[in-house]
């Protein structure tokens, strides 16, 4: 399978008042092209740290982020940005659509920085809009969308750029069980239709609907048993 | 996106934009209405003609003024036109039972062809009356309506001091802001003048030039008859040129303009400080938004340039709506001091680059704030 980016022994550590704080510890991990992807882990394992590197919007200590073949500790701002517009696609826990822009305009931002043209915009945004099964609520603005609407739009503004990885952290820790289930089972045919996805998650029942699951135990990653009940145990035992 | 954000927060802005409204429109009506003053005065010497030279001559003792030899000495000097000399009292005029006091002005013909006074009946005074010492008179419209009042005052007879003259012309009313009108005026022959008021010698002469491009070599030549003509003594006479004064008129006006915009500006700085501070309330504001926006791809140069728009739209609103105010209140200022108004788009064009300047300078640090903003900080700002 083709890689799209790989981590070699990636360390993250705070200084906190002259006391070191190892947050990722030695971090190998690959995601190839069609992956899905859960990494597991409680509260203050360091996931989001890991979601950051990942998604370029963080440095790490040491180690090396190589992506589509080119280092990432070697490249630009404006690089850096290119690759967040093009290459990822991040979906938040809280959603992080602005208010003030309806559903439609909220998926075209990528766009704009990505400098495409008003009209190819409106398509692109449609289409996805549309992919997530929010055609009739376009014109909505975020206030007048439920939680798991508004992550809809979040996932369209995810997928509009075509983006080489989707990238969700938590994405269901604001939604209620079955929104999120119904969230995850689209995480789920958008990984069937071809496109890559990671998603972070503190909750075992979510991780299970990825085909692969990483475990995350104080910055360390582990390969975790894809055995939902086992791995329930697991979880439990670690509180 | 920045204009989005400007009428999401309209009283904010509004506020905001009040300082450079203040700012811009205290610097338009100030200069608007220096500019409109000096203007008027200006242009009232310049009509008079750059190319006039004012001799006034207080003489010495043996020698009170100019003689008629030294007046063909100047009008001899070359590309000289003419000389125009005035004699003039303040003396009773009257016809029949009206008696009036009156500025009554000796002049030659020169001063009728070279001047803008406009006769508006009759006829002016000619070369004929100069030398024959005709007692004829050309009044103001003040003067006629006053001593001849409903009645054609040409042909009329008009006592001057104790002699007896007769109306031939007629003025047409005149405004005048610097120099007063020539409504008041009473105009005969200064040769005529010179007996009636009992005057032997000319102390006030005007030197028409034929070439302004040569003034300082005329004005050497003026001296020269006038240091031989009083004895070498200088202090007896003075030469004024009306080119001179435009030029310190003009200096004057241009410290004025800059001093008065220079005071101006201080609350246009106010102003530009006040849209700062709305800036950096906005960045922090927006803190999660700035992540957010980075986060989706946008450059630090985008995200920069997002603020400055959005200061640079406060400003250059608060200065469009400056001008508008700033032109009203020098309109009204005009018509109460009574100057004309004059619209100066030179002025209006730097205040409206002022303003942009003031956007850009105030909103650089805002903007450069929230380009730097790490995502992952902005993010967590929730
Ligand atoms: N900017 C920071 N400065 C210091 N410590 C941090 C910072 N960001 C995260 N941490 C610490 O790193 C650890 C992992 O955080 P995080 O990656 O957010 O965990 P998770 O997402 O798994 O809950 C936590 O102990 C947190 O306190
Ligand atoms: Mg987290």
């Amino acid at each position: 399978m083709q890689e799209i980016l790989r981590l070699k022994d990636i360390v993250k550590c705070y200084r906190l008042g002259g006391q070191e704080q190892v947050v990722l510890d030695n971090v190998n991990l690959t995601i190839c092209r069609g992956d899905f992807i859960a990494i597991l882990g409680p509260s203050g394992a360091g996931k989001s740290t890991l979601m950051n590197i990942i998604g370029c919007l963080d440095v790490p200590t040491g180690g090396r982020y190589i992506l589509g073949g080119r280092d990432v500790a070697a490249m630009t701002e404006a690089q850096l940005a290119r690759v967040r517009n093009r290459e990822i696609g991040f979906v938040f826990q809280s959603f992080q659509l602005l208010p003030r822009l309806n559903a439609l305009e909220n998926v075209e931002l990528p766009l704009i920085y990505a400098g495409l043209p008003r009209r190819r915009r409106r398509e692109l945004a449609l289409a996805v809009l549309e992919r997530v099964g929010l055609q009739d609520k376009v014109y909505n603005y975020p206030n007048q969308l439920s939680g798991g609407q508004q992550q809809r739009v979040a996932i369209a503004r995810s997928l509009v750029t075509d983006p080489a990885l989707i990238l969700a952290d938590e994405p269901t820790g604001a939604l209620d069980q079955k929104t999120g289930q119904q969230i995850m089972a689209l995480f789920q045919e958008l990984n069937a239709d071809g496109r890559t996805v990671v998603v972070i998650t503190h909750d075992a029942q979510v991780a299970g609907y990825a085909r692969k699951i990483l475990r995350i135990v104080d910055g360390r990653l582990f390969p975790g048993e894809v055995d939902l009940a086992g791995q329930r145990e697991h979880i439990d035992v670690l509180g | 996106m920045s204009w989005a954000n400007i009428v999401n927060n309209k009283l904010r802005s509004a506020l905001t934009m009040l300082g450079i409204v203040i700012g811009v429109a205290s610097i338009i009506a100030l200069i608007t209405i220096v500019q409109g003053a000096t203007g008027a005065i200006t242009d009232e010497i310049s009509s008079l003609g750059a190319n006039i030279l004012t001799v006034q001559a207080r003489g010495t003792p043996l020698k009170p003024g100019l003689s008629a030899n030294d007046l063909d000495r100047l009008e001899a000097i070359a590309d000289v036109r003419g000389v125009s000399p005035t004699i003039s009292g303040y003396v009773s005029v009257s016809h029949r039972d009206k008696v009036l006091e009156a500025m009554v002005q000796g002049k030659n013909e020169l001063y009728f062809r070279e001047r803008p006074v406009q006769i508006s009946a009759g006829r002016a005074i000619n070369a004929l009356d100069v030398d024959g010492a005709n007692r004829v008179a050309v009044i103001g419209s003040d003067i006629a309506r006053e001593l001849f009042y409903g009645q054609n005052p040409l042909g009329r007879s008009l006592r001057i001091g104790g002699s007896t003259y007769t109306v031939v012309g007629l003025l047409a009313p005149s405004g005048g802001f610097a120099l007063g009108s020539t409504n008041k005026a009473v105009f005969i022959p200064y040769t005529a003048a010179m007996k009636t008021l009992g005057v032997r010698t000319v102390s006030s002469v005007e030197v028409h030039m034929a070439d302004v491009a040569r003034a300082d070599e005329i004005i050497g030549q003026v001296e020269a008859v006038l240091l031989e003509s009083f004895n070498y003594r200088e202090q007896a006479y003075s030469i004024f040129n009306m080119q001179d004064a435009l030029d310190v008129m003009k200096d004057v006006t241009r410290i004025l303009s800059l001093l008065l915009a220079g005071i101006a500006s201080i609350s246009l700085v106010v102003g530009g400080i006040g849209i700062m501070n709305m800036m950096l309330v906005s960045v922090t504001e927006r803190t999660t938004e700035i992540g957010l926006r980075k986060a989706l791809g946008a450059e630090p140069v985008q995200i920069q340039i997002q603020f400055l728009t959005e200061s640079v739209i406060l400003s250059l609103g608060g200065g469009l709506a400056g001008i508008v105010m700033g032109l009203l209140i020098a309109c009204a200022g005009s018509w109460f001091i009574g100057i004309p108004f004059r619209f100066s788009a030179t002025t209006v064009i730097a205040a409206v680059g002022f303003s942009a300047v003031v956007g850009v300078l105030f909103g650089w640090m805002p903007a450069r704030k929230a380009s730097r903003l790490n995502p992952i900080d902005a993010l967590r700002h929730v």
